[in-house]
């Protein structure tokens, strides 16, 4: 099967003022990472913050320009796109935002917004778009009563179905999912990502769903890439992710995770060191400052991911067996 | 419990907030609970089911809001806190209570030295002079397993880390020895692999100073993980409380067996999950009786009409549910006289 | 689809009877927020008071504002005239009548073409950033940096006296404060999610410019009008007094000011009243414009 997307090679820096040095210092946000997301699949970005799991979703929606590598999508090479190039192509890849409440205009109705991206990008009438938007209100569970209302009216899980149904207009073939459920409560969580897996199987949608959340990325994803200071240090299905961790960082991750139920007793890897600014990232792996495993040629040169079967990636000299 | 000392003693607490003119709402409606000698109480519920405001009453710190508390006790070690003026509580917070906060970044004050804010928190209850003050600091940071405290003491709170200002303020907090400690919500803001590290440290923090600690979160992994008893609320009221084995393995109020049924679980995997339909209240249009009757599936029409009492069960445990009344072993509300 | 729509529903169903806040209108709370600040309240009334007399009140004045009356010079506040007459013996009352017309028009108007000019300028160059930015900050920065009396003075110096003049003068200092609030307000507006989410559906930029940004700047935009037609209004004044603006004979505010000041100590009554009405309308707008500023940001003070 071809990728849907496929992200070569990619590496983001941002300016940050000067270094200790005086020289130009920048922020490694994202360091040559290689993925691909097929079609119909959830693909996860985990990792903890600045691990570079959002700038990764900026990129691959071409609100940010990579420094170098490339991002295949549909058979385009985006990455090297104008604004004005790229403008056809969102109506394909269309992104869910973190904070439900800022994402929304304040000051237009919800009918409106969740019309915008056929304003866009169709020549629908006005009565044909106001449709479409009713008809994604009561998919999403909103109804179309509400339609003519500002966004603060409405709670944190309304408004983020409001998102949901924004996205869903113009029947993307991808959707960028940046935290859709972190700022929402437990019992709200719940809805939302049962409201997305209903609709992943009812418009065949690929998710990109990126989240620092392990339980909420278990429940919703097929792959899973695990990403630490702008590497992604592990990549596999969600079952061998879960199962056998090979990465002494998503080990630890993975049980540093408290588990909601008192019978389970579980022993903490806890990490110490530090974390490494991303200014002065170390050379080679860059959990070496906190890995149990960590040896001498870990600190030589950047480590390359390996595939230790069926897919699934590592970068790491000295893994778990 | 009942062998162990109550360091805090919450009664029938009521906090309200004046939203307009003549209009209140009710952010908490008659709580009561107690935190013994090292132990870990847990809150749980969901944003603006009055958690947080719980805690604000108790260290009286509402006062530049638009809160205030009505009725109720607040007993520390059998004082009532509601009685103490602004100079005693001073005296009191910090030094007997002490209460950490979510953004421990937004707590320190980003134009003062750590080394300047320990000491001046340090001198506040105690006659030490200002280099006893600054041994006692870096033994505090020691303590909450800062690595270099010499260094760390002469930085800026931006220069440190979220996981590293969260241990400064814990060993600010700590470093009067209070009997009694209020986590508002202390890991929220920290990555995993950080609040591992600090829910541990608390952990020892209870073991060391058989300190009281009241642990207000959302997150019901962390309950599990650190309370002996959990109190969980909903729209400003307490709808359950029990030890934390007997909650997770047979919740009785219809809301918390949805909160945890909703909560994914590591390692289960599930790839679908139960939710509670609809969403909170707001606090200015709660409906008639049962405040979680409009999202309950087991909702009747007294549910509808008449709010239930706290029905005390055995074991110590509490539920606010029509369903609970065959198994009640008294009303809670009786409760207050049984003490008295 | 359609078998689509119904199996989505049905799932969907368990959220569909979500109770939605109930229906707080904005304009309405702004309106109740706005009402607790007696002062800029009674500053509204006065200045909806005077914007009614500029409309209607050369047709409810007593006499001719430009009739002479040789045998009635300088009288002092009668019944007959309640705030005396002037120097050719003319209704000062009837004459401030006539001209809330032109003080006040004159102010508007410039406010108005100056808020124009500088939202434009402002929003693109809060927007766009890089050269445009650097042009139109750099020139407010010498704009601001001369008093504004004697910047208008200097144009009118240079394009001549007359009211259109001294319109053009005030829009000319009036741009670069708009320019400057409405930068910094695009760049709030523009960092906010809402825009980047826009970006991200492929809003062409003439749409997030006018749909998505322009609207979260409009309070700071009304805020700075009402504030800056008070010094308009000075500033038109001003001119006229010195002689730059509207004819001497003109019942404009500045002039009256003008003409009567020759007679300070003989008429007092020349320059008190038209005096106390520049003072009272710059107040009213400046009193308003604060407490418009608090109601609709707190934050900024």
């Amino acid at each position: 099967m071809t990728p849907l997307l496929s992200v070569k090679n990619v590496t983001k820096t941002f300016p940050a003022g000067r270094g200790k040095n005086g020289k130009k210092a920048r922020v490694h946000a994202v360091n040559n990472i290689s993925f691909d997301i097929y079609p119909g699949e959830t693909f996860s970005v985990v990792g903890e913050s600045g691990c570079g799991k959002s700038t990764t979703g900026r990129l691959v929606d071409h609100l940010l320009v990579p420094d170098s590598g490339e991002i295949w999508f549909d058979g385009c090479d985006i990455s090297k796109l104008s604004d004005k190039e790229m403008r056809p192509i969102r109506k394909d890849i269309q992104m869910i935002f973190q904070d439900p409440n800022g994402s929304l205009n304040p000051r237009m109705r919800v009918e409106d917004l969740v019309a915008e991206p056929l304003l866009i990008h169709t020549d629908m009438s006005p009565a044909e778009r106001m449709k479409v938007a009713h008809e994604l209100l009561q998919v999403v569970g909103l109804g179309a009563k509400h339609a003519h209302r500002f966004p603060h009216e409405f709670s944190g899980g309304q408004r983020q179905r409001i998102g949901i149904a924004r996205a869903l207009t113009v029947r993307p073939k991808l959707i960028i999912a940046d935290e859709p459920v972190s700022s929402l409560d437990v019992s709200i969580q719940a809805q939302v990502l049962n409201l997305m897996q209903q609709l992943q199987r009812d418009y065949e949608l690929t998710y990109m769903f990126i989240s620092h959340d392990l339980s909420v990325v278990e429940m919703i994803s097929d792959r899973i890439a695990v990403m630490y200071l702008g590497s992604i240090v592990e990549l596999a299905d969600k079952k061998e992710l879960y199962a056998h961790p090979r990465h002494p960082y998503t080990k630890a991750l993975l049980s540093a995770v408290p588990i909601p139920d008192p019978t389970v007793q579980k022993d903490h890897a806890l990490l110490e060191g530090d974390i490494p600014s991303t200014i002065d990232l170390p050379v080679g792996c860059p959990f070496q400052t906190r890995c149990p495993r960590c040896q001498a040629d870990c600190k030589l040169k950047p480590i390359e991911p390996v595939d230790v079967g069926g897919g699934h990636m590592v970068a790491c000299l000295h893994m778990e067996e | 419990m009942s062998e162990k000392e109550i360091l805090l003693d919450v009664r029938d607490l009521c906090t309200v907030f004046q939203v307009g003119k003549r209009k209140t709402v009710t952010a908490v409606n008659g709580i009561s609970f107690q935190v013994g000698a090292g132990e870990i109480l847990g809150l749980v519920g969901e944003s603006g089911c009055g958690k947080s405001v719980t805690s604000l009453s108790v260290m009286q710190l509402l006062k530049n809001t638009s809160g205030r508390v009505v009725s109720g006790q607040i007993l520390l070690k059998g004082k009532d806190l509601l009685h103490c003026t602004e100079k005693e509580m001073r005296a009191v917070r910090g030094k007997e209570i002490s209460m950490i906060f979510q953004e421990p970044m937004s707590s320190l004050n980003p134009s003062m030295r750590i080394e300047a804010q320990m000491v001046e928190a340090i001198r506040l209850h105690t006659d030490m002079d200002k280099k006893a003050a600054r041994d006692h600091a870096l033994t505090m940071m020691r303590k909450v397993g800062i690595a270099n405290p010499e260094t760390t003491i002469r930085s800026y709170p931006h220069q440190l880390s979220g996981g590293m200002s969260q241990r400064v303020m814990i060993a600010m907090a700590m470093s009067c020895d209070p009997t009694v400690l209020i986590a508002d919500e202390p890991t929220t803001a920290l990555d995993v692999t950080i609040q591992a590290q600090i829910l541990q440290l608390m952990r020892q923090i209870r073991d060391n100073n058989n300190t009281g600690i009241l642990l207000i979160t959302h997150d019901l992994g962390v309950v599990a993980e650190m309370c002996s008893r959990v109190i969980v609320m909903y729209a400003g009221r307490i709808v359950e409380e029990a030890p934390v084995q007997e909650l997770f393995a047979a919740p009785k109020h219809p809301y918390t067996q949805g909160l945890i049924a909703s909560v994914p679980k590591l390692g289960s995997g599930v790839t679908s999950l139960p939710s509670i339909p609809g969403s909170v209240p707001d606090l200015s249009m709660m409906p008639a009786g049962c405040k979680f009757a409009p999202r309950c599936s087991k909702a009747c029409d007294r549910c509808h009409q008449t709010e239930p009492p706290l029905y005390r069960l055995k074991d110590g445990r509490q539920s606010r549910c029509w369903l609970a009344e065959s198994e009640a072993v008294q009303p809670a509300e009786e409760k207050e006289e049984q003490i008295g | 689809m359609s078998e689509n729509n119904n199996s989505v529903n049905s799932a969907s169903s368990a959220y569909m009877d979500d109770p939605v806040l109930q229906n707080r209108s904005r304009a309405r709370e702004f309106f109740k927020k706005f009402c607790q600040r007696k002062t800029a309240v009674v500053a509204g009334c006065f200045i909806i008071l005077l914007i009614v007399l500029a409309i209607i009140g050369p047709s409810i004045a007593p006499y001719d504002p430009d009739v002479y009356d040789y045998s009635n010079m300088r009288a002092a506040p009668s019944l007959q005239h309640l705030m005396g007459t002037d120097e050719f013996g003319r209704d000062v009352f009837s004459r401030l009548l006539a001209g809330t017309r032109l003080s006040l028009g004159s102010a508007l108007a410039a406010v108005l073409v100056g808020a124009a000019l500088g939202t434009i300028l402002g929003i693109l160059a809060g927007y766009y950033g890089g050269i445009l930015e650097s042009l139109v900050m750099r020139g407010s920065d010498v704009l601001f940096a001369m008093p504004d009396i004697l910047l208008c003075i200097a144009i009118v110096a240079i394009i001549g006296p007359g009211l259109i003049n001294v319109i053009i003068a005030v829009t000319v200092f009036t741009i670069p404060s708009f320019a400057r609030v409405m930068r910094s307000a695009t760049l709030t507006v523009r960092g906010s999610l809402h825009v980047e989410v826009a970006r991200s559906l492929g809003c062409p930029d003439s749409r997030i410019l006018w749909k998505h940004i322009f609207p979260g700047t409009v309070q700071a935009m009304i805020v700075n009008f009402t504030m800056r037609i008070g010094s308009a209004i000075l500033a038109a004044s001003s001119l006229s007094f010195l002689g730059f603006g509207a004819d001497v004979g003109a019942p404009e505010w500045g002039a009256m000011l003008s003409s009567g000041r020759n007679f300070i100590g003989v008429a007092d009554h020349l320059i008190l009243f038209p005096g106390l009405l520049i003072f009272l309308t710059v107040l009213a707008f400046n009193l308003f414009g604060d407490g418009l500023r608090d109601t609709l940001d707190p934050k900024i003070k």
